[in-house]
Parts: C-alpha cells; structure tokens; sequence
C-alpha cells in the first residue's frame, strides 16, 4: 500500500484557488522533492497536509496509510506519523523546550501503544539527537524557539523530528535562510533518520538542498498542479537552466484565480 | 492631576480626622518626629480625599467600594486567631531563610523568625526600630516617597502601625531570602491594615526580599501599604511581592523605591487576590549606569480588578529599565495598566523598554492599558508594545502539528505566558515555589479549554 496518495487535489486558502488537480503517489522507502518557483503552491500543499486552519480542499482527495487524512485533526495526524518541518517555526515564549518536546513525544508513544517516557528517560532519548543536530544542550532549557537564530530553528525542527520518528516527514522550505553548514547538518540529520518504512518529501525552491538530501523522485510544482516529474537528474537540469522552460507552455494557458 | 477637597464631600473625611485622635494617643512612646509626618500625611489626605474616575492616575479603577467602607483602622494589636499551623501551610513557607510575620497590620513576634541573621543585617518591626534604629529610621523614613497625589500613600502616612526594618549593610551578602508575611485575619468589613515597610540596601550588598500578602479569612477588609525602598551604589536587590488577598478585600500598594549607581534590581509584582488591587510603583533611577527590571504577572478573575501604575524615572546616564507585565484574564475580570517613563534632561543613553502583554480567556474580561514615553533626551532607547488578545492561532496550530491536543496545547501557552515572567525571578527557590503556585493557580480555571 503506498504511503500517501494525492489524488486530484484541488485547494485554497482565503477563497483564493492555489491547489489545482494535484495528483502525487509517495510509498514508504522513497524520498521525494516537490520544486517549484513562489506562488506555485508549495507551502499549500504542505498546509494541506498538516491540517491548518483556513484551508480548503475543494475537490479530490488525500490517502494517508490508504484512510482519508483530511478527516482528522492536526494532532491526530500527527499521532498517526505525519511531521511537517515549517517553513518558519513558531517561538513560544515560557515553554520550556524539554517539557514540549516530552509531552508531544508522550502524545504519539500513547497513540501507539506505548508507554510514557520520564524525564530521565527522555533526557536519555534525546541526547544522542542533539548531537546529531550539532544542537547545544542547553537548547533543551530554553523557551520552543525562542531566540534561536534562524539556522538553530531549522535544526530544532530537526531535532524533534528526529525525536518524533515520524512515518512521513514534510519538510516546508527547510533550506530558506540556512548557510552552508547549516544545511549540511540538517540534510545529515534528515538522511539519518531515513528507514525502509517511512518516507520524506522536501518542499524546496532551490536544488542546492537536494545535493545533501538525494531525492528518489522530484516533481515539479507550476500554477498548482505538477508540470514534469523526473529522477534526481531533475533537479540538476533545473538547476542549470531555471524554471522557465519548463513552464513557458503553461504561463499561457494560467487559469484565472 | 490635582485633585481638590471640594471634589468629595467634607464630612466623608471626618471618621478619618476623628480617629486620628486615637493614633496620637496609641503611638504616644513613638519619637517626636514622628508626628509632624504622620499629621503632614493627615492634612494632604483631607485635602486629596479618595480618588474617582476624573483623577487623571485612577481612569480606569473606580475604588468607590474602599471609599464606602466603614473606616476601622486596626490600631491595636488583636488576639490573633490564626490557626496554629496557618503559617506553615503557606506555600512560601517552604522557603529557608529568616521571616517576619505581621497579623493585621501587627508584628507577632511568635510566628516569626529573626535569629541567625547574618552579621550586621537588621529585620525588626518599624515600631522597634524607631527606638532601636532611630537615627537611620529618621533618615529614610517618608523620604523616597514621592507625593504624587497619592491619597492612600498619605492615609498610610497618617496611620501606619507597624510593618517591616530591613537593613543590609554595605558589602554583605544575604543568601536566603528574608520575607515579610502579612496576614489578615479580621472579618470585619473596612478592617484597614496601613502597613509601612522601610528597605535599606547599603552599597554592593545583596539580598533577596520577598513581601507576601495572604488571608486567613474571606471578608470585605482592606491592607493599604507603603513600602520604601533604597538600593544603594552597586548594591543588587531582588524584591519580590506576592499578593494573594481574599477576593472580597482590597488592596493598596505603594513602592517608592530610589537606586544607586550600577545598582541591579528587580522588583516582582504578583497579582492574584483581592477584588480591587492596585500597585502604585514609583521608581527613581538616581545613579549612572544602573539597571533595573520591573516584572509582573496578574491572574484576575471572578470581577477582579488589578491595576499596575508605574513610574520609572530616569535621572541618570546609562540606566536600564525594563518592564514586563503580563496578563490571564478570565470572566469580567479587569486589567489595568499604566507604564510611564520620564526620562530627565540630561540621562542620555538611557535604555527604557515595556511590555504589556495581556491573554484574555473570556469575552468578558478587559483590559485598559497606557503606555506612556515622557523624554527630555536626545539620545536614548526607549521601546513600549501592549497586546490584548486571546490564544496565537499559530502557536496552537504548532503545537498541535506535533501531536499535542487543542486542550493541552492550550494549557501550555497559557502557562507559557505565565512562565515568562515567573522565569525572570532570579533566586531559584523562589521560582520554583512560585512556578507551582501558579501552576496550579492556573489549572483552576476553568475556560482554558472550553473556547476554540
């Protein structure tokens, strides 16, 4: 059974159609790319699949472990292996980093089955991640993002990612605004955390986050539908030669809004 | 902003004036210089009478409910009827470290605890040390109070009873924090504690202070307070006070407080009881280079008002000031706020910032807020921002991505909002304790999770 099916989709935000007839097949094992320029609905699609408020699909459907995933909440979505790394992480001023992170761990481990972990056990769990993120500890002390520079959110999202052991990870723009080192870091630790049994799909407008993270396939997003899909050559190719091209013969037929 | 006699009717003072006689008879042992204060305090309150909604400084707290009391000022010290173990049930109890315990106004010497104080520091009741202390008492005493037509600061002028000595001499270090325990126990209504409380932190001393307000009983009586505060050059004070009144009582505070040079204070204001409470802060940035914070965290409920009205007052260069207060409103709970920085001629390079962040649980709740930027300088940073609202959507949405349900997600924003003010308390014990306290404070509302 694939992991998640996208068929047909059709969503907006605020009356305005940005989702039009999105089909998209992701199966466990394979991690995909959705590239595309700004405004082509990248973040859409993953505002569709986390659940937040104010988006509407207005045709088609979304097959999540083969059930229809906007039935439910955005936690229970969650709960059920759904992350999404956002694009800009939220700060939360007075929560305590540690104390979120346990409490939404302990949120998924009951869905599943499984016991709460204590705070000794979870300081346990998440030490070895930290590392991973090259994070400082005292991260862990601090307010959920609070003060972060803008490359220690992206790991932060990382980090409880890799804390949340998702089965399918949407990472929303996880590139923007990331240096060099940065993104190496990032792209180790999403690669680490790649199993036969879950799956990735990165939402990115440039391909420089792909030579890090090596997409199976890269589909390319234009005025809300996919234009081409391909291998990771993909990538490259629009890497050397832009967008245009690929979307010149769709700019003409654009549907009005 | 002056308010003049002929606003409130004459004959309203007179239950004050004729009681007064009795506070000459009553404090007959106390020094003679005394007197001129206390009548100086008398006269300047006949004059002002109780503030209403047209004084400029009261808008948006109407204490016609203390006006109307019965006027009973608790001149005697009564037979306390505190439970024998009321004290130690006290939440901040568990804290180490001396106390002084004051019961209506009255220090009770059997529920306190002075001994093993670190040498040449100094807790004593005001009223001992007038005798003990007089020369420094003399000194200090109605002196960092700035008359800003405060007719409570000088109904407490006329009338205080008794109330706290502190005094850290220069250099000393105080580890534990030395805390003032005041509780009421009088049922009847207008009961008036007018406690006065004197602080003297010499230069480069530390120490922690912590002024605690509670109730042994549920009635409609009133603890209006003074409390003078000097933070000598260099020295670093963290002054704590934690208002947890009965809800059918009201409470008057007043801190004039005046800070030395590269001075390091923090002052905490947490507002949790009392049906209307207001704080009166009135701070004087008097050395160069100093730095302080005022912080506070008010919870009203029920019909609950909380009023902070600050003053920081930048005299000097280099000074830091910030302020952070925030709000949890529930049901027709009222807020208010008034944040006014006075930055002088000549205190360049002052850093000024305040915020005003307030969450409202119900529709019913409200909040009024003023900031208020007075600067006579050129060369200065001075920041203010106020929110009222209810929950961050996005914060909710975030925390629900993550598998937290709206109710607990909920919860942990409202703590949060809460915590970054009890995060701010420097001494670790005393946050710990407080960070229960108002967890649990918290937890006790009912609204969290009911709206969406």
């Amino acid at each position: 059974m694939s992991l998640l099916e996208i068929k047909n989709l059709h969503a907006g935000v605020d009356g305005k159609q940005i989702i039009k007839g999105l089909t998209l097949t992701i199966n466990p094992g394979e991690v995909h790319a959705v590239m595309g320029p700004n405004g082509s609905g990248k973040s859409t699609l993953a505002a569709v699949l986390a659940g937040r408020e104010g988006y509407h699909v207005t045709q088609g459907e979304v097959l999540y472990k083969g059930v229809d995933l906007l039935d439910f909440a955005p936690e229970e979505r969650a709960r059920e292996g759904l992350f999404l790394a956002f694009q800009y992480p939220v700060e939360i001023p007075g929560v305590n980093t540690t104390y979120f992170l346990k409490a939404a761990l302990n949120e998924v481990r009951k869905h599943r089955g499984l016991p709460e972990v204590d705070a000794i056990e979870f300081l346990d769990i998440i030490k070895d991640k930290i590392q991973l993120l090259e994070l400082r500890e005292d991260l862990l002390k601090r307010s959920v993002n609070e003060g972060f520079s803008g490359g220690e959110k992206k790991r932060a999202e990382i980090l409880q990612m890799a804390v949340l052991e998702p089965t399918l990870a949407v990472l929303d723009e996880t590139d923007s605004g990331l240096d060099i080192d940065a993104l190496r870091i990032v792209a180790n630790g999403v690669n680490h955390l790649k199993r036969a049994d879950n799956a990735q799909l990165v939402i990115t407008h440039y391909q420089r986050l792909l030579n890090h993270i090596v997409p199976d396939y890269v589909h390319v997003l234009f005025d809300g539908r996919i234009v081409k899909s391909g291998g990771k050559e993909l990538a490259f190719e629009l890497e050397a030669k832009g967008y245009d091209w690929l979307i010149k013969g769709h700019k003409d037929q654009l549907q009005p809004a | 902003m002056i308010q003049t006699a002929q606003q409130r009717p004459a004959a309203a003072s007179d239950p004050f004036v004729a009681a007064f006689a009795r506070v000459e008879q009553a404090r007959a042992d106390q020094p003679s210089w005394l007197f001129p204060l206390r009548k100086a305090g008398l006269a300047r309150f006949a004059e002002l009478g109780f503030p209403t909604l047209q004084h400029e400084d009261w808008r948006f707290t109407n204490v016609a409910p203390i006006a109307q009391l019965p006027f009973r000022p608790l001149l005697a010290s009564s037979v306390t009827q505190l439970p024998s173990n009321f004290i130690a049930t006290l939440p901040l109890a568990s804290l180490a470290g001396p106390r002084a315990v004051f019961v209506d106004g009255h220090f009770a010497p059997a529920l306190s605890n002075l001994r093993n104080l670190p040498k040449g520091v100094k807790v004593a009741s005001l009223a001992a040390a007038l005798v003990d202390h007089a020369a420094l008492v003399q000194k200090h005493l109605g002196q960092h109070v700035r008359d800003d037509a405060n007719a409570f600061a000088a109904l407490n002028a006329a009338y205080f009873q008794d109330g706290a000595f502190i005094f850290v001499p220069a250099g000393v270090v105080v580890p534990e924090p030395i805390q003032l325990i005041h509780v009421a126990s009088s049922r009847e209504a207008g009961a008036t504690a007018n406690l006065r409380h004197l602080i003297i932190a010499e230069a480069a001393s530390q120490s922690t202070i912590i002024e605690s307000y509670v109730a042994a009983v549920d009635a409609p009586y009133f603890t209006n307070v003074v409390t003078e505060l000097v933070a000598a050059d260099s020295a670093r004070v963290e002054h704590f006070k934690f208002q947890d009144e009965s809800t059918a009582a009201f409470h008057i505070a007043a801190l004039h407080a005046t800070f030395g040079r590269a001075s390091n204070v923090w002052h905490h204001s947490f507002a949790l009881g009392a049906r209307i409470a207001r704080n009166n802060i009135r701070t004087r940035l008097e050395g160069e280079g100093l730095e302080c914070i005022l912080n506070g965290l008010y919870l009203p409920k029920g019909n609950q008002i909380v009023d902070h009205h600050m003053l920081v007052e930048h005299a000097q260069p280099r000074c830091a000031s910030h302020e952070y207060f925030n709000g949890i409103l529930d049901d027709h709970a009222k807020g208010v706020f008034h944040g006014r920085i006075l930055v002088q001629r000549g205190a360049q390079k002052t850093d000024a910032k305040q915020t005003n962040k307030n969450l409202l649980l119900s529709d019913t709740a409200t909040v009024d807020t003023k900031p208020q930027l007075e600067i006579y300088a050129d060369d200065v940073k001075c920041t203010h921002g106020a929110t009222i609202g209810q929950m961050n959507d996005e914060s909710v949405f975030y925390l629900r991505s993550r598998g937290i349900g709206t109710e607990l997600a909920r919860r942990m924003l409202m703590h949060g909002f809460a915590g970054e003010i009890i995060d701010r308390v420097q001494h670790m014990a005393l946050r710990e304790v407080m960070d229960k306290i108002i967890w649990e404070r918290l937890e006790m509302n009912p609204q969290i999770a009911e709206r969406k």
